[in-house]
């Protein structure tokens, strides 16, 4: 089919051709293919609700793409309150030129990403405008929140402990090493975690905390929810999770595997005495294989440590970290 | 001696004070990431010098960028860490937001591809550093001239470290012990800071950056202070020779003649800076006479920060006006900056 025109987006048989056969022949959705303005779907209980927007380049990448990206993006999104995410809706904005193959692939991969997910993609949008032949994906969502659970950022509490679902930085160094045309095998973490999520909440775990580890890295996410809850929260250097070739690639770069993004892991906060029983579960699912307790939360000595993220380095020192300062790597999702 | 008792002697050590600086921007960044201050008994101060090149650089070097990325048909390329260093007015990221034309890039060699993809379009690296990036830029250069590519000029800040040790230790810095640069000691080799030694009869130590090198070259030069061995010794033998690297030295004397350059908040230091040679000016994007040193808030004590006259704390700014999301000086902006480590201790 060539390369997307100004015409695709105009709204006449072009458009409806792109929709046909690009989309609807992918994503296989009932309520999609009634073609209604709005989609009405069945659902109560209390809602969980998202939205993200995906620019990243390249559009694909080892481990993933921008189609894989958008729909883990969202369920994940969902996920971190407790929610099973249920629909999404996704709205594409294309650049004139973009590759009408390189298009069906990413949405191919969205659709077999939604059904990894269990999640019904239930509305849609296309857009055209002049460009470079670049792809921009919007996605919302939305879940529901069973009874009794309530999971949020200020959540954590004195003793507990502070788990990380796999090894950091893999996205981040995947994405850099494509752009820079350095080769080695990092694979993007890429991933949907609501297997993972499921389980700890079926377990009865009373999880206090989750996030998922993305813009800003691991300490970013943690600083932040450190500050959320005024506790201190200890990290241990010699526990952290990486994967050695990511290690040496940052290295090289000067990079800290710290402030590097990921697309498929969590932070789980729960208390010391669900701290086994919340790893085994994590490390049972299909993503989780090499989660780490990395850290804990405590009570702050003094006012300096009130929201502080201290780690403990490997030769006994303390280094204080902060949220990334500056840009860090651009549209890595 | 095990690591352990090195850091057991560095934690209890109640002899004199010793004030000892590193002068390398790496250093004070790997310092901070495994916490050795930590290790040390209050007795041993570590000072960040004169080392983080994005903190030495001066106001008018940025306004420049800022004029350059401004030109049409002009794209400024930069390593991220310059990006938010404010200039007499504003930074590049500012300058981008109305309407510069700057990049990001991860290695100057990108400039070769953006150059070579849009030939209408005139690329100027901002290469900053030290004796350790200066080679990298030659590297551009060669590339460019192999390739015809006639749209690449660099705006230099260039400099090199003796000149600046010599300063502080002119003007009254008082320091018991350098660590030397690692990075800078690979390129030129640790010989390079014999003379300095002799001269103002002070140790000199080459470290690594890991925790263990850190460790054990300060545990090295605590030594030597106190046994009044003013000379140089390689703790990072593993990288660094006592000679230099004739390839490097080659390619920077290809390019690069010593000039007298203005260090922030320092003033101009004679012969501690690399400036392009006259048969390769055309590559040069107006990078000689970047004087003028006007900080954008005056109560800034960047200057004074750097030559270890005092400290970050110190800075009536500090913490309050200048915090990493509104950095006033460039110490605050870098990563190896010495406020920017400080703040996230505070």
């Amino acid at each position: 089919m060539g390369k997307i025109i100004m015409e695709h987006g105009s709204g006449g048989r072009a458009t409806g051709e792109l929709i046909r056969e690009i989309f609807e022949s992918q994503f296989h959705s009932d309520v999609l293919s009634e073609m209604e303005d709005a989609a009405v779907v069945p659902g109560d209980g209390t809602i969980a609700m998202t939205t993200d927007s995906f620019v990243v380049t390249p559009l694909e990448f080892p481990g993933g793409d921008i189609g894989r990206l958008c729909i883990c993006g969202t369920v994940n999104d969902l996920c971190m309150r407790g929610a099973v995410p249920k629909y999404i809706t996704c709205g594409f904005i294309l650049e004139e030129g973009a590759d009408i193959d390189t298009l069906r692939r990413i949405v191919k991969s969205m659709a077999e990403t939604a059904d990894e997910a269990g999640v019904k993609i239930v509305a849609g949008d296309t857009k055209v405008i002049e460009g470079n032949g670049g792809i921009y994906i919007n996605t919302a969502g939305v879940g529901f929140v069973p009874k009794g659970v309530d999971i949020k950022a200020k959540n954590a509490e004195d003793d507990d402990v502070i788990i990380v679902s796999g090894n950091v930085g893999d996205h981040h160094a995947t994405v850099l090493s494509q752009r820079m045309g350095i080769k080695n095998t990092i694979v993007s973490d890429n991933a949907p975690l609501q297997e993972m999520v499921g389980k700890l909440i079926e377990s009865k775990i009373p999880v206090h905390v989750l996030r998922d580890v993305t813009r800003g890295g691991l300490a970013t996410v943690l600083k932040e929810l450190a500050l959320a809850s005024g506790l201190r929260f200890d990290l241990f250097e010699e526990k952290l999770p990486v994967d050695p070739q990511v290690q040496s690639f940052c290295g090289l770069l000067g990079l800290d595997p710290l402030y590097m993004g990921n697309e498929g892991k969590l932070v789980a906060i729960v208390p010391k005495d669900y701290a086994v029983q919340a790893l085994e579960v994590i490390r049972s699912c299909k993503y989780g294989e090499n989660a780490c307790m990395v850290g804990a939360v405590n009570i702050p000595e003094d006012e300096t440590e009130e929201g502080a993220l201290i780690m403990k380095t490997e030769i006994g020192g303390r280094r204080f970290l902060d949220i990334l300062q500056g840009e860090g790597l651009p549209r890595i999702c | 001696m095990e690591i352990v008792e090195l850091v057991d002697f560095l934690k209890n050590y109640d002899g004199r004070k010793i004030r000892l600086m590193e002068v390398c921007g790496s250093h004070t960044h790997a310092i901070a990431k495994h916490g050795i201050r930590d290790l040390l008994s209050p007795q041993i101060e570590l000072l960040s010098g004169p080392g983080c090149p994005v903190c030495v650089t001066p106001t008018a070097y940025i306004d420049k960028l800022i004029e350059l990325s401004l030109e049409p048909n002009t794209t400024v390329a930069t390593f991220g860490d310059l990006l938010r260093v404010p200039g007499s007015k504003e930074s590049l990221n500012e300058a981008k937001g109305r309407g510069g034309s700057v990049e990001m890039v991860y290695s100057p060699m990108d400039v070769l591809s953006l150059a070579q993809d849009h030939p209408d379009r005139k690329y100027v690296f901002a290469a900053v550093g030290f004796e350790t990036t200066a080679p990298v830029y030659t590297l551009l250069l060669d590339n460019a001239i192999a390739r015809g590519l006639d749209n690449i000029r660099i705006l230099t800040a260039l400099k090199t470290m003796p000149g600046a040790i010599s300063f502080l230790c002119d003007n009254g810095a008082q320091i018991d012990g350098f660590i030397a640069p690692g990075h800078v000691s690979a390129v030129t080799g640790a010989d390079y800071f014999n003379d300095l030694a002799a001269k103002y009869q002070i140790p000199f130590a080459v470290s690594g950056f890991g925790s263990k090198e850190l460790v054990i070259a300060i545990y090295g030069l605590v030594q030597m202070v106190i046994n009044k061995d003013n000379t140089v010794k390689n703790y990072y033998t593993s990288v660094v020779d006592s000679g230099q690297n004739d390839i490097i030295e080659k390619q920077l004397a290809k390019y690069f003649r010593p000039a007298d350059v203005v260090w922030r908040g320092m003033g101009i230091i004679p012969g501690s800076g690399l400036l392009l040679k006259e048969e390769f000016a055309r590559f040069d994007a107006g990078s000689d006479g970047l004087d003028e040193d006007n900080k954008r808030n005056k109560a800034c004590r960047c200057g004074e920060i750097l030559m270890g006259k005092a400290k970050p704390h110190d800075c009536p700014l500090f913490g309050k006006v200048c915090t990493p999301m509104t950095p006033e000086g460039a110490c605050m902006v870098s990563e190896e900056g010495s406020c920017f480590n400080a703040y996230l201790v505070k």
